[in-house]
């Protein structure tokens, strides 16, 4: 009783055969292979799941498939760039020591990307509200505001933010 | 400037931009193909008989490929004391206890299965507290032991005590003397990646098994002994460890469910995979040990601390894991955690009809440095004197055996201190409601033997290009092992990190280790690749004496066709070529005495591979080194053993806000001062210390797994808080004190649990200081402090109105 949605993620259109009640998390998982998108807790508890939806950061375990149709969704893989390279926000991440034992970071950065995307020189009040849907076991999120505050100067000022494709 | 290249210089972990690509496989991501996705039935009742287990409407649902119980399966006895079953017979013990499992074609279909399964039981009376499970004639949780003796009561065998000195002379003759009853409870470890494992037998019935362990090759005992048990003696199992989305103590021993895997595996012939989701990861996986302790610690006149008695009892649940052996952790603040001269120490354990519980960081330690901890500040008040200058009067120094039998090398915790003092403004003036307190710690740093090896080995494999694959049996869950031990074999070797690649951990490939547990992991897995890039550096050089003279003589021809000019500089490089004089440094082996010339410099891939395509003498290098610390396995009824080759130390300090109307604590900030040996990598160690802080800080205010009658009733984040970006919103200052470990690989310590040790008495001590009342049961919840406070006020009103 599968009904065909077509979706857009990462920037390419796919039109494939999903359950009608068929979890986001699931079809980007098992259908697309974006296995990035992390299942923490399958209630929207924990953000490890967090994808963007039209630039703004869902949970993609409470969403049905079929109700994105029609709008963009980016993945942790969509930020990469030409050739793999790192996002600004994935590369602070990276050098910042934001990542630990690593499941958290996929929907933090997804979380991160889309608030230097509205607010490019957020306060650490900001970033500290941004994340507070993420948890994170490992880090203490001290070095995961410092990744934050690292990306933004990265992107700088003027920049227009991080656009994810 | 440091001697070191790469140790003590901050820089990324290997695997952070994978993990930043979202590119890294967890044990969710893993497929096998023909997998067959196995779901657990778990028990309706905390204590009943088992009457009957009907799976014959399961079996026929379409999907399914095995249904089984323990009437239809070989009995695998697993647990610390072999005291739990892969699957229940006869009766269950715990909510959570196994009764039957499914194996099918999508997790869908398990789950539907396995609703399917209908299990008759008859209940039976449970105990559900320490007083309940103690009390005379209470229901038995086991009537047997492992060994089929039978048991009379529910206290388990195990016994862990301490007496040194006279308690009863040095209580007499303390000047003042305080007691007090404290409590900890059951907390979740929380990893964010959930607990799961794959399966797989190959025809001749060996055993592969991806299994979210930190004890590959402790797992892989346990795991051939169920292969015995399903007919299968002598077969293989291989251990291999996935990327860990955390682990924090709950890979420290196998788990039912991972058997069951095996069971269905074996019983379909096809890889099983069994995947826990939130709420089975709450209610199914065992929680961090709760403690009740009664304390009383002595000083004299000038605030020397006198004797330091302390009770344990600890509610096992009902089975026991490695977490039954806490006790020999509390064992080091007990007996060793400031001077104090004469100790009294008995734990005790009993099983009851709750979760059983396990290992989380810091293994009995927090449990224990609570009490010592929060009754020290009371001890300080009723000497009137400050609770910092208590600390340091009584502070541990190098050189000393402790009662404990500890021999302390090096010994920052007096330094530690003074940063915490200092760095919080201690005696300053606060506004009301404010107030500070501190805690120290001191904690294995040299691993801690509690097994008869308590070694590991690295093996360092080079290949023709001039890149190290190092492999190593411990576990990377997150922590950062795979930073440290490529630091050091880069600075150890004189080549770039660039050049290093950790294997994923397997038992197949990689030397035995005890597991990840005791703060371990880069103490043992640096101390040993230490000794195997020390081989390896020998080995090339004494190879080099042959080949280095031709490559340099190529070298030079080379550099002469470029440079016609050049001056050919006299030195016989035949002669100087001496494996006691070749270095590596920069990737590069180079002759020490040589002139600074660049012919005189030959890449270490180079190299390697003159030394390999030799003819008959060809070689590829490949050492190993197998590292056991200098350590003894303590006599736990005696608690007495120098159980770790050094200790780490350190202190927390908080400055915290009470809201007297709601109750509420507020920490404005902490400090962080540890005594870490050396800093190998400043970022991955700042992570640990960050992290543990902030679990510690879950575990003095917010985290509590709360039953009824043996059911966990908060199974979700939502009911189970920990901490997120709003209560971590405060500053942490982090200080690491170096006290150079002659043990320590550097220098370093073991540096993984120490950060959530002393958090929770900290802050205690510092809302003493606020609003004076002391809470002694964790978690610190606004309702308990409420309580306090109302309390405090009754009695203050009591005496307005009984003052004439």
């Amino acid at each position: 009783m599968n009904v065909e949605c077509t979706l857009e993620v990462n920037g390419s259109s796919t039109t494939l055969q999903v359950a009608p009640s068929a979890r986001l998390i699931d079809v980007l998982r098992e259908d697309l292979g974006l296995t990035g998108t992390k299942e923490g807790c399958g209630n929207g508890e924990c953000g490890s799941c967090t994808v963007l939806l039209d630039g703004r950061p869902v949970n993609a375990c409470l969403l049905v498939a079929l109700e994105v149709e029609g709008r963009a969704v980016t993945t942790i893989e969509g930020l990469l760039g030409p050739g793999g390279k790192l996002s600004h926000v994935q590369q602070a991440f990276v050098e910042t020591g934001g990542i630990q034992c690593g499941f958290c970071t996929p929907g933090m950065i997804m979380s991160a990307t889309a608030l230097l995307e509205a607010t490019p020189a957020p306060s650490d009040a900001e970033i500290r509200d941004a994340l507070v849907g993420n948890l994170c076991r490992c880090t203490g999120y001290a070095q995961i505001i410092e990744s934050v505050r690292a990306a933004a100067e990265l992107i700088g000022p003027g920049s227009g933010g991080e656009t994810p494709r | 400037m440091s001697r070191h290249r790469h140790i003590g210089k901050a820089r990324p972990r290997p695997d952070a931009a994978d993990k930043a690509a979202g590119r890294t496989l967890y044990i969710n991501d893993l497929v096998r193909p023909g997998m067959l996705h196995g779901k657990v039935k778990f028990s309706e009742h905390a204590h009943a008989r088992i009457v009957r287990i009907d799976t014959s409407r399961a079996a026929r649902l379409p999907g399914v490929r095995a249904v089984v119980t323990a009437y239809d399966t070989p009995e695998i006895r697993i647990g610390f004391l072999n005291d739990n079953f892969a699957l229940k017979r006869g009766k269950v013990r715990q909510f959570r206890d196994e009764v039957a499992a499914v194996a099918a074609i999508d997790p869908d279909i398990a789950a539907e299965a396995v609703d399917l399964i209908d299990v008759e039981y008859e209940p039976l009376p449970g105990v559900f507290s320490l007083d309940e499970a103690m009390a005379e004639g209470a229901p038995l949780v086991h009537e047997m032991d492992a060994r089929g003796n039978p048991l009379t009561t529910n206290e388990l065998s195990l016994r862990y005590g301490h007496e040194s000195g006279d308690l009863a002379v040095a209580e007499r003759a303390s000047a003042h003397v305080v007691e007090g009853r404290f409590s900890t409870q059951l907390m979740q470890q929380s990893c964010l990646g959930t607990a799961g494992c794959i399966a797989e037998l190959d025809m001749s019935g060996n055993l592969s098994m991806v299994a979210r362990t930190q004890i590959p090759f402790l797992a892989q005992r346990d795991f051939m002994r169920a292969l015995e048990a399903l007919g299968l003696p002598g077969r293989n199992c291989r251990v291999i460890v996935p990327t860990l989305g955390g682990a924090f103590g709950t890979g420290l021993d196998t788990h039912a469910y991972e058997y069951i895997a095996i069971v269905l595996a074996h019983r379909t012939n096809r890889p099983v995979k069994i995947l826990y989701d939130r709420e089975e990861e709450f209610a199914n996986l065992s929680p961090r040990q709760s403690a009740e302790v009664e304390i009383a610690q002595g000083c004299d006149r000038e605030g020397r601390l006198t004797f330091r008695r302390v009770r344990v009892r600890q509610d096992n649940g009902a089975y026991a894991s490695w977490g039954a052996t806490f006790p020999t952790v509390m064992l080091l603040p007990v007996t060793s955690l400031y001077r104090v001269p004469n100790v009294s120490f008995d734990a005790r354990l009993v099983y009851t009809n709750n979760t059983y519980c396990q290992a989380m960081r810091g293994y009995g330690n927090p449990e224990v440095t609570w009490p010592i901890e929060s009754n020290l500040d009371e001890l300080a008040e009723a000497a009137s004197i400050d609770p910092y200058e208590l600390r340091m009067r009584n502070c541990n120094e190098p050189g000393e055996t402790t009662p404990m039998g500890l021999q302390v090398t090096t010994c920052g915790l007096k330094e530690c201190m003074e940063a915490t003092a200092a760095k919080l403004d201690w005696g300053a003036e606060r506004r009301a409601r404010r107030g500070v307190g501190m805690a120290s710690l001191i904690h294995v740093g040299g691993s801690g033997r509690i097994y008869k090896s308590d070694g590991g080995g690295v093996i360092m494999k080079f290949d023709d290009f001039g890149q190290i694959n190092v492999s190593y049996g411990g576990v990377e869950m997150g922590q950062g092992l795979h930073s440290a031990l490529s630091l050091t074999v880069a600075e150890a070797l004189g080549v770039s990190p660039d050049k290093i690649t950790i294997n994923p951990t397997d038992t197949g490939t990689c030397p035995w280790d005890v597991g990840t547990h005791a703060s371990r992991g880069a103490f043992i897995a640096c101390n040993a690749a230490l000794a195997a890039a020390e081989k390896a550096r020998a080995q090339i050089f004494a190879a080099a004496e042959e080949v280095f003279p031709r490559l340099a003589r190529q070298n030079l021809e080379r550099y002469r066709t470029e440079h016609p000019d050049y001056r050919v500089p006299a030195f016989d490089v035949a002669t100087a070529a001496k494996a006691d004089r070749f270095e590596l440094t920069d990737g590069q082996i180079v002759v020490s005495g040589a002139p600074d010339e660049p012919w005189l410099k030959v890449d270490l891939d180079r190299l390697l591979r003159a030394i390999h395509f030799r003819g008959s003498r060809g070689e590829v290098i490949t050492t190993a080194a197998f590292y056991e610390p200098q350590s003894e396995l303590p006599d736990w009824r005696k608690g007495v053993g120098n159980m770790s080759a050094t200790y780490a130390y350190g202190a927390q300090g908080a400055e915290v806000e009470v809201d007297e109307e709601t109750g509420e604590v507020r920490i404005v900030r902490m400090v962080a001062a540890h005594d870490v040996g050396k800093v190998l990598n400043p970022q991955t160690l700042a992570g640990q210390a960050y992290g543990g802080l902030a679990q510690g800080v879950g575990y003095a205010l917010y985290e509590e797994v709360r039953t009824e009658q043996g059911r966990i009733l908060n199974p979700s984040f939502t009911d189970y808080k920990i901490p997120t970006t709003h209560e971590m919103g405060f500053p942490v200052h982090l200080e690491f004190i170096e006290t150079d470990d002659p043990a320590g690989p550097f220098g370093a310590k073991g540096v993984g649990e120490p950060g959530l040790v002393p958090t929770a008495p900290a802050i205690a001590n510092a809302i003493y200081d606020a609003v004076g009342v002391r809470i002694r049961d964790l978690p610190i919840t606004p309702e308990k402090v409420l309580r306090a406070l109302d309390a405090r006020r009754a009695v203050n009103a009591r005496k307005q109105t009984s003052t004439p």
